[in-house]
């Protein structure tokens, strides 16, 4: 069993939904109360790591970030160190992989909310933000649960672009997912069972959280 | 004592077509009336600020809330309005007390708790304080919402088919509870509805709107005495409504005497105490002219005026005529037939036969105020 990478893959989980959390929510109720142009071309973009091979987006990242690219430069001058085969540069890769998974449950919610209702806590005299973390961010937050549970199972599980930005690393890119390939390789079948048994724990706890939290949101909901 | 007139002006040609002018003062109902589509929600909507007109004054007291000639625009959030939605718009993640609280930020925190468990109490709801909206009954609901709208101590209230949504039985309470609130509340009151028996039921002054336009305005018993208003009898048909008050009671007889500014009318006895305010409503078609006062005939009101009005309306061969009794005017609808026959002409003694089971009675509050919204 490779503690290392178990503990890279939840850090790297729990910083994409710390990343994506506020933006998605951000994100998200911008697509769902206005309208604007370009609209839907934010919309497709969003969209667009849904469809993309893993490969494809990790290639793409890994040459937005490489240290020919001005991106890259930008950060090894303020880091000191290159963003391709690291931590941070995983993080990075992640949080723009799961941007579909955060921003569309959050903008559904968020649509959800009657237009009544949000005009009615206008009338209470609930200002803007107040309005916001009142009444919209409660309503929305079944949306914004789901967001989080998505990325950070989709983290856990993610390969291709892991693979393409990160390397395998020990310690510093090596998740779990790329670890029992590369006990696999070296036909070391027990330590890639017991880890991928660890996933599989992992998921069904997530799954279970997940439906536990949304039946205590449930009954709020009129 | 503050100024609390509420002055509105909109006028706009599209999306939405608007163009009305009315003016409510505190303790007035000014029920705006029409069909669907026809704008009544987007006049509450502008007054509230949640629409903007492309023309509009909107004023409460010595406030100016929207004044599009001097880009003034008061958000929502600050204006002193309550308002109450039609489906209530209740808040579906707070119970009772927390969406009365929500609407209380102008208060201290530690304020906010005893200040909406007495709004609640006041609607009623106290034992309910704790329940979310799914756990209410369409009544309770509307009650909340209406406690949400008046814990701000607003100084309009606006109602948008209140009662649209709630059975009949339930519709009656709310109403007299409404009315009850405009006694104590002393703020404008503008209620939209499609319902004319709301109109009569609680407003003092109507203003009946035709695609945003204003058909006719003016307090209630004046416009349902007007013999020309074709667009009223399309839904609601014509007649007379006046306030009166219960002058004597007769169980024996089944009966009940009405006393109004003219005279008296006996109607079918009803659970109302002597001295108790109504509101009664004679429908146009079952008043029947006299010349002379019939004997030896079963009905009960026979009452003696002049006409003051004769409206023919060629098309359906019919006509509507005013009569003047005291200082009430009745209408009647006849045939032209009957206006020659009978030789009815502005300024003839005519009798008006009322039979006492067509009279509609509701009681409501006294109603002191009388003045005419412009």
């Amino acid at each position: 069993m490779d503690w290392r990478a178990l503990r890279v893959s939840l850090w790297l989980g729990a910083g994409t939904i710390a990343i994506l959390l506020p933006f998605g929510i951000w994100l998200g109720r911008l697509l769902a109360v206005r309208q604007f142009r370009g609209k839907l071309l934010v919309e497709a973009l969003i969209t667009v790591p849904l469809v993309l091979p893993p490969t494809v987006l990790g290639f793409y990242l890994l040459v937005t970030f490489g240290a020919r690219s001005p991106l890259g430069q930008a950060f090894q001058a303020l880091v000191g160190q290159s963003l391709p085969f690291s931590f941070e540069g995983l993080l990075v890769a992640s949080a723009i992989a799961n941007v579909p998974f955060v921003v569309q449950p959050i903008q559904r919610s968020f649509e959800a909310i009657p237009t009544e209702i949000l005009d009615a806590a206008s009338c209470c005299g609930l200002p803007p933000w107040q309005r916001f973390l009142r009444i919209e961010l409660p309503l929305a937050w079944p949306g914004v649960l789901t967001a989080a549970i998505l990325a950070f199972a989709h983290t856990l599980g993610e390969f291709g672009v892991v693979l393409m930005v990160g390397g395998n690393l020990p310690g510093e890119t090596r998740t779990l997912s790329i670890a029992i390939y590369d006990r696999m390789q070296a036909f070391d079948d027990r330590s890639a069972g017991v880890m991928a048994a660890t996933l599989l724990v992992v998921a069904v706890a997530t799954l279970m959280v997940t439906a536990t939290l949304s039946r205590r949101v449930g009954p709020r909901r009129a | 004592m503050r100024d609390r007139r509420l002055r509105v002006r909109l006028r706009q040609a599209a999306p939405i077509a608007l163009d009305v002018e009315f003016a409510c003062g505190a303790g007035d109902v000014l029920a705006v009336f029409g069909p669907s589509g026809s704008g009544k929600t987007t006049i509450l909507r502008s007054i509230a600020g949640l629409y903007a007109p492309a023309h509009a004054l909107v004023q409460s007291g010595a406030a100016t809330w929207t004044d599009t000639g001097a880009r003034t625009f008061l958000p929502p959030y600050r204006r002193a309005v309550g308002l109450v939605f039609q489906e209530y718009a209740l808040f579906p993640h707070l119970t009772a007390l927390g969406d009365v609280m929500a609407a209380l930020g102008h208060l201290e925190r530690g304020k906010r708790r005893g200040r909406a468990e007495s709004v609640l109490a006041q609607v009623h709801l106290s034992e309910h304080a704790s329940r979310r909206p799914g756990q209410l009954s369409g009544g309770e609901r509307q009650r909340v919402a209406l406690a949400r709208a008046l814990a701000r101590e607003p100084d309009v209230l606006l109602l948008d088919e209140p009662f649209s949504a709630v059975d009949r039985a339930v519709r009656r309470r709310l109403q007299d509870e409404i009315d009850g609130l405009r006694r104590t509340l002393d703020i404008p009151l503008v209620l939209v509805t499609h319902d004319f028996e709301d109109v009569v039921r609680l407003a003092t002054h109507v203003l009946v709107l035709e695609h945003g336009r204003t058909v006719a305005s003016g307090p209630v018993t004046a416009l349902m005495s007007r013999p020309e208003l074709g667009a009223l009898r399309e839904v609601t048909g014509l007649g007379s409504v006046f306030d009166a008050v219960v002058s004597r009671t007769d169980a024996a007889r089944g009966l009940v005497e009405l006393a109004f500014d003219g005279g008296t009318l006996l109607a079918p006895l009803r659970d109302l105490a002597i001295g108790a305010a109504v509101r009664v409503r004679v429908p146009a078609r079952e008043v029947i002219l006299a010349t002379s006062a019939p004997e030896g005939v079963s009905l009960h009101n026979v009452l003696s005026g002049t006409v003051s009005a004769v409206h023919e309306d060629a098309a359906r061969g019919q006509a509507v005529v005013q009569i003047a009794i005291g200082s009430l005017l009745l209408l009647a609808d006849v045939t032209r037939d009957a206006i020659g026959r009978l030789g009815i002409v502005v300024g003839a003694r005519i009798h008006a036969l009322v039979k006492s089971v067509s009279i509609e009675v509701q009681g409501v509050s006294a109603r002191t105020r009388t003045d005419v919204a412009p």
